[in-house]
């Protein structure tokens, strides 16, 4: 099936079997593997990716539904040489250790941060109309839904600490 | 990223003791580090998918895989019958591993044929098609039914003996004896198993495997494959998280893999989907500990004899040295003035149980926790004190011989003491407890919870001859630095710490050191990397290797220039030859010109050590590494659930090779180990399947789940007693039994709808539904008391 989609800023076409996931199209495709599976149910987080500004697991969705969608990767987030100030700060915080569930938590982080600023609430925002401080109870609710076994969550939520507010990610 | 050295340092980058940051990191944060499913495949890669059995015990009695073997992609069908060598990965020659079962089924989701298709999909669904028929017969999946000293086990059984504890404990003023149930565990490394065979001529294959013990791997596919062991090389630059679950687990999707390979002549690749990575490979042990100790009423502990029964599962594999190691623990930090601990790795129909981080030593340890609390209750008092009360005696401390442990090593370097004073002092422990108690006593259905508990942990295999590595230094003549060694990485910043080292021994920053994957083709018969050793042997081999390089160019240099060797010091990036400068990558181009080897081959073997398993004596242990937490908790006496408000943590790591690497280990070592002590819960349905196969029914630790309030620090004082790589300790395994303080902070919580006088006797994992049973139960016997 065919699909157009722009994927980092640059379009891309894709012809696959119409039950290919996101994060298939993405990994075996189009050769992109900084999304990574971990579970391949929705159940980790490690396969965030950001579709039209919103973060989704991209294993639960299937790549023929993202026709004309703008798809921001790892990749596209910033390179080795170019780092965004959230990836420079996951550097500087440590906020890893095996490193696979970084690229979906960079991900998920880099499009929380807008969500806050939009005025979303949480589950632990006290309240829900008012805009929200980034707290460290808030930043480790919204990152539920990225696991890390390795368990690095003090350094990932410090280097969201680091960023949050601040006008570059 | 390539820069000139700078020959005015003062120091250089990324030595010894430095914050130095993960090799990867870059990497990590941008998508770019390759794991092996990241790896561009060779053309015509194929792809496998296991078949797994659908009971718990029986005989296969029919297999038809004809419609397996016509599904669309499919290439070939592997059962048993197709290892061309032996069927049987089990890595202590017990033989009772098979790769593919073709009779006998002894576990619920044991592989019995693996398809090999076109296409991981197309091979996914083949597997579905097979048509399985079985003889089945009488399964156990739980120990508590099972007589540990009669049941059938899977390995023979330790005993661990000093004094005579029957007597002790008859002798002693006053008794309690008890059960606990101890859960087990699963890896849950975020990248699952996965295996990719390249096959090579003649004999020769190549196998990527995400596994911890390239050596084993080798081993057994070149047993399955019936090749020497120089036919296949096994390499891994790194894995996304091992934790003890890619030591032996590995073997299986390699040994099938390189089958496939070599008989297709096509690549293969297998990554197994997460249901079935949790449901066919082998988790931490689940334990039944049985104990009875004898004291006095001050709370001074005389006697103790324990029963350590473990869920080993079908096979062997690893759980003779877990079960072991869970005894070497069954003291934590405390003297036993006269002891008992016997281990039953008893044999069920479940997945065989294996290594993970800690290795048997935390149900050890736990187990004596238990002992201390129990005797806490019985006088009335703090367990904190009864805690300090039995403690090991100090170093040097002559009167009396309270530095011996049931395996007759003596403690040498005791800073148990230390640590949980100022621990104790740094957590305001003692205003805490009144204040929790004041809380307690006015809130109805709050009530908060304490706890402060010290690990002392035994550093090195106990199987001695696992206490050696290697390593290989090449130097080129622009003066950088090729570095291999046998360790693996798999997110403990193993590669980066042995990099320091080599970087500090030349005096070159470490960027002009490449960490490069660990395979079996350049560092031979390595051992796992396991058991917190890997920078310990591997950064010592490699210190080795760099020294013999240097001691080539001091000879080289001193000959060459007439100058005393000891007028040559090797300074940041350049080396002082008399009274002149000159830099390193000169000297090391004048030295290829007059011909001097710049590789080393570079090796170490741990000193000291030694263990007679048939007398339960020796020094199994090079030293121990030492730490402490003290946690607070609220728990809901309505609904159970609990929130870790604070914990705060001293930790030591002797003289820290790189601070911020071990901060991240003691932190998430911390998290693990809470996880697995509350949230974490296998469970096995009544036809012996495990339902708690995916995230969705399984829960480790998510970022909200970690303490409110995390203090967490690095002892500056510690050194190693030992002369280990610069006096510095293992980080890997120790951090990991820090989460106990949660356990015993949920435990005194509980104990607080008692007034503190019932010992909650806690199981674990204290999931919110057991620490709401263990609260009704304690309510119910306060009740059932004052009636009487
Ligand atoms: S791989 Fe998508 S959520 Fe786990
Ligand atoms: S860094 Fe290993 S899973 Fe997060």
């Amino acid at each position: 099936m065919k699909t157009t989609l722009t994927v980092n800023g640059q379009l891309r076409h894709l012809d696959a079997d119409p039950r290919t996931t996101l994060l298939d199209a993405l990994r075996n495709h189009l050769n992109l593997t900084g999304s990574k599976k971990g579970c391949d149910h929705g159940q980790c987080g490690a396969c965030t990716v950001i579709v039209n500004g919103r973060r989704i697991n991209s294993c639960l969705s299937l790549a023929c539904m993202h026709d004309s969608d703008e798809v921001v990767t790892i990749e596209g987030i910033g390179t080795p040489e170019h780092l965004s100030a959230l990836q420079q700060a996951f550097v500087s915080h440590d906020g890893f250790q095996c490193g696979f569930c970084t690229p979906g938590q960079i991900c998920s982080a880099t499009a929380m941060l807008d969500e806050v600023e939009a005025g979303w609430p949480s589950h632990v925002s006290a309240d829900v109309t008012a805009k929200q401080d980034l707290t460290v109870e808030e930043i480790s609710e919204r990152m539920s839904g990225n696991l890390c076994r390795c368990s690095a969550y003090p350094n990932i939520v410090d280097a969201i600490m680091d960023v949050a507010g601040s006008a570059k990610r | 990223m390539n820069h000139t050295p700078d020959l005015k340092a003062a120091a250089i980058k990324g030595g010894v003791a430095t914050d130095q940051r993960h090799d990867s990191a870059h990497k990590h944060v941008s998508g770019t580090a390759v794991y092996i499913d990241d790896m561009p495949e060779p053309a015509g890669t194929l792809h496998g998918c296991l078949g797994l059995a659908d009971i718990a015990h029986g005989t296969i009695t029919a297999m038809d895989l004809s419609a397996v073997r016509v599904a669309p992609g499919v290439v070939a069908v592997l059962t048993g019958a197709d290892v061309p060598g032996e069927n049987d990965i089990s890595p202590t020659g017990r033989h009772d591993e098979p790769i593919l079962t073709d009779t006998l089924v002894q576990f619920h989701g044991q592989p019995i044929f693996a398809v090999i298709a076109e296409t991981r999909e197309a091979a996914r669904r083949a597997c579905r098609l097979a048509k399985v028929e079985y003889d089945a017969l009488p399964f156990v999946t739980d120990i508590g039914a099972l007589d540990p000293l009669n049941d059938k086990l899977v390995t023979p059984p330790l005993t661990l003996k000093r004094g005579d504890a029957a007597d002790a404990i008859a002798a002693a003023p006053r008794r309690v004896s008890g059960r606990m149930r101890i859960g087990g565990q699963d890896h849950f490394y975020l990248e699952g198993h996965i295996a990719l065979a390249i096959p090579g001529e003649d004999q020769d294959v190549t196998v990527y495997s995400s596994t911890q013990h390239p050596s084993e791997v080798q081993h057994m596919v070149s047993h399955a494959l019936g090749v020497p062991s120089h036919a296949v090389t096994v390499e891994i630059r790194r894995m996304g998280g091992g934790f003890g679950g890619k030591e032996t687990q590995s073997n299986q999707f390699a040994a099938i893999a390189a089958i496939a390979a070599k008989k297709l002549n096509r690549a293969v690749k297998i990554r197994p989907d997460r249901d079935d990575d949790m449901t066919a490979t082998g988790k931490r042990h689940d334990f039944l500990v049985d104990y009875e100790v004898g004291f006095d009423d001050e709370g001074n502990i005389l006697g103790v004899d324990l029963v350590y029964a473990a869920r080993c599962g079908f096979s062997s594999d690893l759980s003779g040295p877990v079960t072991d190691r869970a005894l070497f623990h069954c003291d934590n930090a405390y003297f036993w003035p006269a002891v008992k601990a016997v281990s039953a790795p008893l044999y069920t129909n479940t997945v065989s149980n294996t290594a993970f981080r800690g290795f048997g030593g935390p149900q050890g340890m736990i187990g004596a926790e238990r002992v201390i609390d129990e005797v806490a209750f019985a006088v009335g008092k703090d367990p904190l004190e009864i805690r300090k009360l039995n403690f090991y005696g100090p170093n040097g401390d002559k009167n009396g011989d309270r530095n011996v442990t049931p395996y007759h090593q003596t403690v040498e370097d005791n800073i148990v003491h230390r640590i949980v004073a100022e621990l104790e002092e740094s957590a305001d422990y003692a205003r805490r407890r009144r204040q929790i108690a004041a809380f307690n006593a006015n809130s109805r259905f709050i009530k908060r919870g304490l706890a402060l508990t010290p690990v002392k942990f035994g550093i090195s295999f106990t199987a001695t001859h696992y206490n050696q590595a290697g390593a290989l230094v090449h130097v080129y003549t622009d003066g950088s630095v090729h570095l291999n060694h046998g360790g693996t990485e798999m997110g403990q910043g193993l590669y980066v710490k042995v990099a320091q080292v080599v970087a500090e021994e030349f005096q070159i920053d470490i960027d002009q050191v490449k960490i490069t994957a660990t395979t079996t083709g350049k560092v031979p018969n390595t051992s796992a990397t396991a058991a917190s050793s890997g920078s310990d042997l591997n950064g010592m081999a490699a210190q080795n290797a760099a020294r013999q390089i240097k001691d080539r160019l001091v000879d080289f240099a001193a000959d060459k220039f007439q100058v005393a060797a000891d007028q040559i010091v090797f300074l940041p990036n350049r080396v002082r030859i008399g009274n002149q400068e000159i830099a390193f990558a000169d000297l090391v181009k004048m030295a290829y010109f007059a011909r001097i080897q710049l590789s080393a081959a570079g090796f170490y073997k741990t000193p000291k050590i030694h263990w007679d398993r048939d007398k339960g004596e020796g020094h199994p242990f090079y030293y121990f590494a030492y730490g402490a937490s003290c946690s607070e908790v609220s728990v809901d006496t309505l609904t159970g659930e609990y929130v870790v408000e604070r914990t705060d943590i001293l930790h030591e790591t002797g003289r820290s090779l790189n601070r911020a690497i071990d901060l991240g280990q003691i932190e998430g070592g911390f998290i693990q180990g809470m996880g697995w002590l509350t949230t974490e819960e296998l469970w096995w349905d009544d036809k012996g399947r495990l339902r708690t196969h995916a995230p969705s029914t399984y829960k480790i630790p998510l970022a909200s789940d970690r303490p409110k309030i995390f203090n967490v620090t690095l002892a500056d004082w510690p050194e190693a007693f030992e002369p280990t790589i610069h006096r510095s300790k293992a980080v890997g395994e120790p951090p990991f039994m820090l989460g106990m303080s949660v356990f015993h902070a949920l435990s005194d919580a509980v104990a607080s709808v008692a007034d503190h006088r019932i010992c909650p006797r806690l199981d674990a994992p204290a999931t919110p539904e057991r620490v709401l049973m263990a609260m009704e139960r304690l309510k119910g016997e306060v009740a059932g008391v004052s009636k009487r």
